[in-house]
């Protein structure tokens, strides 16, 4: 099962300000404890949203809108990817997560499950099976 | 959202072989210190429903089990005796000193933890032990698997793995198999023999020859897992990266095995905008990581570049067969195997034509070591079928379908003489 925390954004993250060294320390031994348990599968920054743009869809017509956008909280400043064997693991590995703005101040990540393979066929598994052996 | 119980089972899952390993460290035996870690966690299931679950529950875990491990110490003598007759009892007391690795861990300590990792995998690996019990103890020991989850897994009863496992416990003491990574003369085979049990491991999980189809990606991804920490703490081996290169790539392609009807599709026809991005690039930054160490290719680098040579295609067109023949022709150097041979056939023939593939099909008939191997026949037909040679590929496809135990596989090979006798 994979998860993905996601970091919310913060008026420094989306004023560019970048952590300092003991919260760049506190995410590098985070993501290699991560590593060394096998879990971690990707993961990144985001820069602020004003090096970004949406497109918004209104009919057959999309327009361009540049960044920087308003509602800092709604936005991503950083995600990490983590593949585990079940919601209760994620939960244990995002409660370890350091506080992604440094300690004491205020910040929000939230953890959301990915769709997997499984979600998707509605066939009983047992087909499934039969159909596997039969590839080899 | 979550149960006390699935917490714990989940800080079980996180922690449980570091503890196993540290405490082994202490014990000097596997099978000892992975009870007195089993202790320390029902000494959990009492205590944290009513006293909260703790603030490092990891650490809480490892303080127990390592109390209980010199309470022994302390109290058997025996035990005691025998560790100091092999200089030990200095190291002991040195383990007990180690600070928690969920805290703030210095280089030093999280490279003696590293080392105790490693010692338990070769140690679950250990040549003295049955390829099965080998299996079943790093599930255990490293994947932190219930006996029941490794019995489903198996399709063995649950009684039956119990027993495999505590006799390969057992074995590992009576054969005085030292907690210690192996002298420098035999570490590539012992090394070897890891890498062996996680691949097995992984196709278990990704064929799914048999069994409850659910369960099986499950053990998939329990040995991408492992492989995955084998790398961290192996880092300067390439066949470890090459390992998970191949693992990486392999299940990358999961999304694309089964059409929408459910029935399998071959590595060419399948649609290459489902293959799993994120894995790919795993796949390749393994295969990076492995080129950088400018070690020798060994099988399993070999096979992942080969799989890398399929993700790279976009298109199955876009296919580099020259540079794929060429690696099976250094893989069968490394790995000398017919059915190695037979895959470099199938290469030269897409990469060279037909009658170039051909010829060495026939070559490994005459050798005769592939006899009643269905896909010698199957891959004969198809090289004769591109050469205009209807009646013979017709042969030959029968001869396969005769061959095969699989009744899909022989219903489609059927038809494949069919239509070559047809067209």
């Amino acid at each position: 099962m994979r998860f993905m925390i996601i970091v919310k954004a913060t008026a420094s993250t989306e004023a560019g300000v970048m952590p300092d060294e003991s919260l760049f320390a506190a995410m590098g031994d985070y993501n290699r404890q991560l590593a060394e348990a096998g879990v971690l599968l990707d993961g990144a920054g985001l820069k602020p949203s004003g090096h970004g743009w949406r497109i918004r869809y209104d009919g057959e017509e999309r327009r361009v809108l540049d960044g920087p956008f308003a509602e800092t909280k709604e936005l991503v400043a950083g995600y990490t990817l983590i593949q585990v064997s079940s919601r209760a693991e994620a939960l244990e590995w995002s409660r370890r997560f350091p506080n992604p703005h440094g300690p004491g101040a205020q910040a929000e990540i939230e953890v959301r499950p990915l769709y997997e393979l499984e979600d998707f066929p509605p066939s009983p598994a047992i087909d499934k099976m039969q159909a596997l052996r039969a590839t080899l | 959202m979550s149960t006390v119980d699935d917490t714990i089972a989940a800080v079980w899952r996180i922690e449980s072989a570091r503890i196993v390993a540290s405490v082994a460290r202490i014990v000097r035996d596997v099978g000892l210190a992975e009870e007195l870690t089993q202790d320390a966690l029902v000494a959990a299931l009492e205590r944290w429903p009513h006293d909260g679950i703790p603030d490092r529950p990891g650490a809480w875990l490892l303080t127990a089990a390592r109390n209980r491990a010199l309470d022994l110490l302390r109290r058997d003598r025996s035990l005691r005796t025998k560790l100091e007759q092999i200089g030990l009892d200095l190291e002991a007391r040195q383990a007990s000193t180690v600070p928690d690795f969920v805290d703030e861990l210095d280089a030093r300590a999280r490279d003696v933890l590293k080392d105790d990792m490693l010692r338990l995998m070769f140690t679950a690996c250990h040549p003295v032990l049955s390829l099965d019990a080998r299996l079943a103890l790093t599930l255990k020991l490293l994947g932190g698997m219930a006996t029941a989850e490794i019995a489903r897994a198996f399709l063995v009863p649950e009684a039956t793995m119990a027993q495999r496992i505590v006799r390969a416990k057992r074995l590992l003491g009576e054969s005085r198999v030292p907690f210690e990574l192996p002298p420098p003369d035999e570490l590539g085979q012992r090394l070897g023999a890891v890498l062996e049990a996680v691949y097995l491991i992984f196709n278990e999980g990704h064929t799914a020859t048999a069994g409850a189809a659910w369960m099986r990606p499950a053990l998939a991804d329990e040995a991408l897992r492992l492989g995955r920490i084998l790398a961290e703490l192996a880092p300067h081996e390439a066949e470890v990266h090459g390992l998970v290169a191949l693992m990486e790539l392999q299940a990358s392609r999961m999304p694309a095995r089964l059409d929408a009807a459910e029935r399998p599709v071959l590595l060419l026809d399948q649609d290459r905008t489902r293959w799993d991005g994120v894995l790919v690039r795993r796949g390749l930054a393994a295969l990076d990581r492995a080129a950088q160490l400018g070690q020798p290719r060994g099988a399993y680098l070999l096979q992942a570049e080969i799989a890398a040579c399929h993700a790279r295609a976009q298109r199955a067109e876009l296919t580099d067969w020259r540079r794929i023949a060429a690696l099976y022709g250094e893989l069968a150097a490394v790995q000398p195997s017919p059915v190695v041979e037979l895959n470099r056939a199938v290469a030269v023939g897409m990469a060279d034509g037909p009658a170039a593939g051909l010829a060495l099909v026939d070559a490994l008939t005459r050798e005769g070591r592939l006899d009643g191997y269905h896909w010698l026949p199957t891959v004969r037909g198809d090289l004769l079928l591109k050469l205009g040679r209807r009646h013979e590929a017709r042969a030959e496809f029968e001869r396969a379908a005769a061959l095969t135990a699989n009744a899909a596989e022989r219903a489609l090979l059927h038809a494949r003489a069919h239509s070559a006798a047809d067209t």
